[in-house]
């Protein structure tokens, strides 16, 4: 699903962000990406979803080299990937169901299709009272699942997530963190980058260590 | 895993009826969602469009005035007249055989034959110098030829042809034109409708310059809104489409702001110029600005708006990615 071949980053500024990282995830897979702050998780996830491109190396997601990827096709690649922030990216002046709505408006699906789906996501995270509410009313931990369900309602092969856990209290995470396994065990491959090191350690999943920018470790879970 | 990989991806896109149902559906959507964005702040909306009504109403409105004012002056030209004064010699028979001459001539409408004698009363009649004229013994006054020629305004030199046809004739003393004063109004006017159309062409380009900078204000207060939409695979046509159909709102509000604007400014001086054409004996009636005028204002206004926010939407679009 993901295939990283010595890739690299190096921003405009001349900083090097990522150096010959490879590494490969089968569909399905689960793994954690970790690392010190500015270790590059994110440019990692970044280079997945095109929002930055690698300067060296390639970048293989399901089965497409991103670097023959035009900028007029970004759009559509990026609707198989769900993509969940730190900062939630929730639009405050739109309400739950809008904004769980609106990758499924662009993609154009009917709008009874639409009512079906955003209600099937909102159900798997637990929010479907809340509908009709502005995010803003919502705790942190709501605001997450909200992103989550956004990412996952148009049902991507690919779930991306960026310190989904970041200001979460360590019961939220788990939760949060078995919403992923559940995505993950009916076929959806899932990536999360976090510096949670006690959130992962008790959870039996791949997990790639980045450190200055390189690829030092690719532990696969200890069996239990 | 292959076959399953394609149940998910059946599931994952909409239709081909689907998308384009929802295309139309979607346009419609945002055309009533950009107006209701507008509506949320009428103010702002409101000053935007007034800008862009009285730049385009001051053009119009001179175009409207100056179209009267040729309709005017075309009635003028229909009156217009060569006179031709006839040697004293020439007798009453000699001037109606002329006459009758004269009308035979193509680019002639009417020839209106004036003797001497009634040409004295007339004199009398008009002048107020009745007593001085009684004290002299002879008429010194010709007999005069009135000659409508066939006008038209774009044909001025078949006039001068008539013209000079007439001074020619051998029983002439003398023929005249007195028309030179509507030719300068002509040439007035030309010049005036030159500088309106420059007036309007530099207006216009005003409007577009109002429409894009209050675009690319709403760009940037938007500026999250598109991040987002970027990110969860929205195209440029999709993030583009509500910026031009706010163009599209202020092009339409902004004309029907302009034809209100001349219409009442034509409907209050209607009256007073009535008046004044009045003392010109002459009926006159100001005309509005007609259906297909108020059409193509509106047209204009409205391609205004969406040429504004295309050039907007295209330039400030692009720097907006998500980091
Ligand atoms: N757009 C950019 N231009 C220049 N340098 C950048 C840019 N984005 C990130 N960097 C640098 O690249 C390095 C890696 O950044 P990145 O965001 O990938 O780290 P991270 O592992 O996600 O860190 P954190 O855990 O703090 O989020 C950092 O040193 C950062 O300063
Ligand atoms: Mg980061």
């Amino acid at each position: 699903m993901i295939r990283f071949v010595n890739a690299s980053k190096r921003y405009s500024s001349g900083f090097d962000a990522l150096q010959n990282v490879s590494f490969h995830m089968a569909p399905g897979e689960m793994a954690f990406l970790t690392g010190h702050s500015g270790a590059g998780k994110s440019s990692l996830l970044k280079l997945i979803a095109l929002l930055e491109r690698s300067s060296r190396g390639q970048v293989i997601v399901n089965n497409q080299n991103l670097a023959k990827v035009s900028r007029r096709r970004i759009p559509y690649f990026r609707r198989n990937i769900g993509i969940i922030f730190q900062d939630h990216q929730l639009l405050f002046d739109r309400t739950v169901y809008d904004n769980v709505a609106l990758p499924l408006i662009i993609a154009g699906f009917s709008h009874k299709d639409i009512g079906k789906r955003v209600r099937a996501a909102l159900d798997k995270v637990g929010l479907l009272g809340k509908e009709k509410k502005y995010p803003i009313t919502l705790s942190g931990g709501e605001q997450q699942r909200v992103g989550i369900a956004r990412a996952v309602v148009n049902k991507p092969p690919l779930i991306l997530a960026d310190e989904p856990t970041g200001n979460l209290d360590p019961e939220l995470s788990a939760e949060i963190m078995n919403l992923f396994q559940d995505f993950s065990d009916v076929g959806v491959t899932v990536l999360v980058a976090t510096h949670d090191i006690a959130l992962i350690s008790q959870l039996p999943y791949r997990t790639l260590t980045l450190k200055d920018g390189k690829l030092i470790t690719d532990s696969q879970p200890t069996s239990s | 895993m292959n076959s399953n990989k394609r149940k998910r991806d059946t599931l994952n896109r909409p239709g081909f009826i689907t998308l384009l149902h929802s295309y139309f559906l979607r346009h419609v959507q945002v055309f009533f969602y950009s107006l209701g964005q507008l509506s949320r702040v009428p103010i702002s909306t409101l000053m935007t469009c007034m800008v862009i009504g009285i730049a385009l109403a001051l053009p119009m409105g001179l175009h409207t005035l100056l179209k009267n004012a040729q309709q005017l002056s075309g009635g003028w030209e229909s009156t217009a007249q060569i006179s031709v004064f006839l040697k004293k010699k020439i007798s009453a028979s000699q001037a109606q055989k002329i006459q009758s001459d004269i009308q035979r001539w193509p680019d002639v409408i009417s020839v209106h034959y004036i003797s001497r004698e009634r040409a004295l009363k007339e004199f009398q009649a008009l002048s107020g110098f009745g007593d001085a004229l009684k004290a002299l013994n002879t008429n010194p006054l010709p007999s005069v030829l009135i000659v409508k020629p066939k006008l038209s305004q774009t044909n001025e030199q078949a006039t001068q042809k008539l013209l000079s046809k007439l001074r020619n004739l051998k029983q002439t003393d003398k023929a005249q034109l007195d028309m030179q004063w509507v030719r300068r109004l002509y040439a007035i006017m030309n010049i005036v409708e030159r500088g309106v159309l420059i007036l309007g062409i530099l207006l216009a380009l005003a409007v577009l310059l109002v429409v894009g900078n209050t675009i690319r204000l709403a760009i940037q207060n938007r500026r999250k809104e598109i991040v987002v939409m970027k990110l969860i695979g929205g195209t440029d046509a999709f993030i583009r489409r509500p910026f031009l159909y706010t163009g599209f709102w202020y092009g339409l509000f902004g004309g029907v702001i302009a034809w209100m604007l001349v219409s009442f400014t034509m409907l209050s001086i209607s009256a007073p110029i009535e008046k004044l054409t009045m003392l010109y004996q002459n009926q006159f009636e100001l005309t509005g600005m007609s259906f297909l005028t108020t059409m193509s204002l509106l047209g204009i206004s409205i391609i205004l708006g969406l040429i504004g926010s295309w050039f907007a939407v295209g330039r400030h679009l692009r720097e907006i990615e998500p980091q």
